[in-house]
């Protein structure tokens, strides 16, 4: 075990679903069965029209760069020494948008537009998490 | 309806500092400038019978039985962070219109810089936060830890948007330390800045330099509020609350998924509390604009409609928010340079302009003030006050 490790999402309810089928090589994201939108982060029933029923529909796993952060000093010790690294929302094709980072892009080089895909990447047995790379 | 029917009669200030500490604990220290808020309302603690304490810094209740308020019958908290200090002065207002109180008091404090370190409260207390589940879950993972990460990502979408520079965020934080230089109470006072300085400065999350952020501080603030009627038996000039509201941004729990993503709380507050007053914007002598961090300054001045939204660069340039300039902003100096006080510094300093009392940074004649609060992912609050 490191020293200062990375926070990891707790594996209950929705957030437990949402990262179960990440585990599982798959990103999805719940869908709306009445109205048919599209929702991150999960959320219990839709806003848009109030339905409790919803799907885990497969994503392409495609968007593009929408905003970032470089981060030059790590404010949370598990990140220290990896400085530095990009936080980066990524607009995905199904209209979410998700905070990730593009793990293959140097954080100078990422453009708002830039094309990318979802990676995914194991921490543990328990846990994966969906980066994204240049498209 | 509360238009002009509360007034702040009292106001309270510890020193601002860093090294070595307060030398007090963090309830004794909000007990300090409580007391010379009371004092200086002419009030005595046992008339204190409403209180707004700032979220995760003590209890009401602890604060009536330290202060000897026997009658406390109004008690609230609002988890709005940065935005709760002029949140509660329109909660203050509707409490002392209403009757519900009739004097109250609205402390904050904290040791943020020989205490727990403000950079470290969201990392480590993800329950300070109020999308706390979600950043655990969505945001923490990948590197997103602290609020100037969360609106360094709204700082870098503006810039796309709208041309906003280095430079632009560079004025603001020039035109706090400027008036620092006016505020010996201030922690940047004697310490002047130049442009070269500033974008010399380490980054620490792009687009935000170290002199982006605000300074972590010990220190306490203090106001108390009453009714008109009970105002005007009371020693200070009394400084009546026009307008307030309080805004929140959609949704407000999360960031990323907003359908307008430069929406804030202020966008909605700013109107409903020009409105109520009757004002414009433009009609301000100043406003003091909660600045954790420079953007903040630029897009609050956007969404409280002191110019059109992607016009905030323009309008901080060349002084613009300088004494002197076409809106003085923060003339104590802000959390940027006179000591981060929760937002309770920019109350404080409003009032202050306004009785007459500002010293060397004086605005002559000023009548009518804006003070707003900025909290946790982008939560809003504004009063617009006057003498």
């Amino acid at each position: 075990m490191q020293a200062n490790p990375k926070p990891l999402p707790v594996l209950a309810g929705l957030a437990g679903e949402y990262y179960e089928w990440c585990r599982r090589g798959e990103l999805r994201f719940q869908r709306c069965r009445h109205c048919g939108g599209f929702r991150h982060v999960p959320r219990e029933i839709c806003a848009g029209c109030g339905s409790f029923d919803w799907d885990w529909v497969k994503s392409g796993g495609r968007g593009t760069v929408y905003t970032w952060t470089v981060v030059a000093r790590a404010l949370h010790p598990g990140f220290a020494g990896d400085e530095p690294y990009a936080p980066a929302v990524i607009e995905m094709e199904e209209g979410v948008r998700v905070l990730s980072q593009v793990r293959d892009c140097p954080p100078e080089q990422l453009r708002v537009g830039m094309p990318v895909r979802v990676e995914f990447v194991a921490v543990n047995e328990q846990v994966t998490l969906p980066y994204f790379c240049r498209a | 309806m509360i238009r002009d029917k509360a007034c702040i009669v009292g106001i309270g200030e510890t020193a601002v500092c860093r090294k070595p500490g307060s030398g007090l604990g963090e309830m004794a220290l909000q007990l300090k400038a409580a007391l010379a808020a009371i004092d200086d309302a002419g009030l005595k603690a046992g008339q204190i019978d409403g209180i707004i304490p700032f979220p995760n810094l003590g209890k009401a209740e602890a604060f009536a039985a330290n202060l000897g308020c026997a009658d406390l019958r109004f008690a609230v908290m609002l988890n709005m962070g940065g935005a709760s200090p002029v949140a509660a002065l329109r909660v203050a207002a509707m409490a002392v219109v209403t009757g519900a109180a009739d004097h109250v008091l609205v402390p904050a404090g904290w040791n943020g810089f020989s205490g727990v370190r403000v950079r470290e409260t969201a990392a480590n207390d993800a329950e300070s936060i109020p999308g706390a589940a979600i950043a655990r879950d969505y945001y923490m993972p990948f590197g997103l830890n602290a609020p100037p990460q969360w609106y360094a990502l709204m700082a870098r979408r503006h810039m796309h948007e709208y041309g906003t520079r280095a430079e632009h965020l560079g004025a603001v934080a020039l035109a706090m330390r400027k008036h620092a230089q006016l505020n010996p109470a201030a922690l940047m006072h004697g310490k002047p800045l130049t442009m070269e300085a500033y974008l010399a400065s380490p980054m620490i999350t792009d687009p935000y330099r170290l002199l982006d952020c605000c300074l972590e501080t010990d220190g306490a603030a203090a106001y108390v509020v009453t009714s008109v009627e009970r105002a005007r038996d009371l020693g200070k000039t009394p400084i009546y609350i026009m307008g307030a509201a309080s805004g929140q941004p959609y949704p407000a729990d999360e960031i990323m998924n907003r359908p307008e993503f430069h929406r804030i709380g202020l966008t909605t507050a700013a109107p409903e509390a020009f409105a109520m007053a009757g004002v414009r914007p433009q009609d301000a002598d100043f406003a003091q604009i909660y600045d954790c961090f420079t953007f903040e300054v630029i897009q609050q001045i956007e969404e409280a409609g002191f110019c059109a939204r992607g016009e905030g660069g323009a309008f901080v340039e060349n002084g613009g928010i300088e004494l002197g300039g076409r809106l003085p902003v923060n003339t104590h100096g802000g959390l940027l340079s006179q000591g981060h006080l929760l937002g309770f510094g920019h109350v404080v300093e409003a009032v202050r302009q306004l009785r007459g009392e500002a010293g060397a940074r004086q605005i002559k004649d000023a009548e009518i003030g804006v003070v707003t609060g900025w909290g946790d992912f982008g939560d809003g609050s504004i009063a617009i006050l006057r003498r």
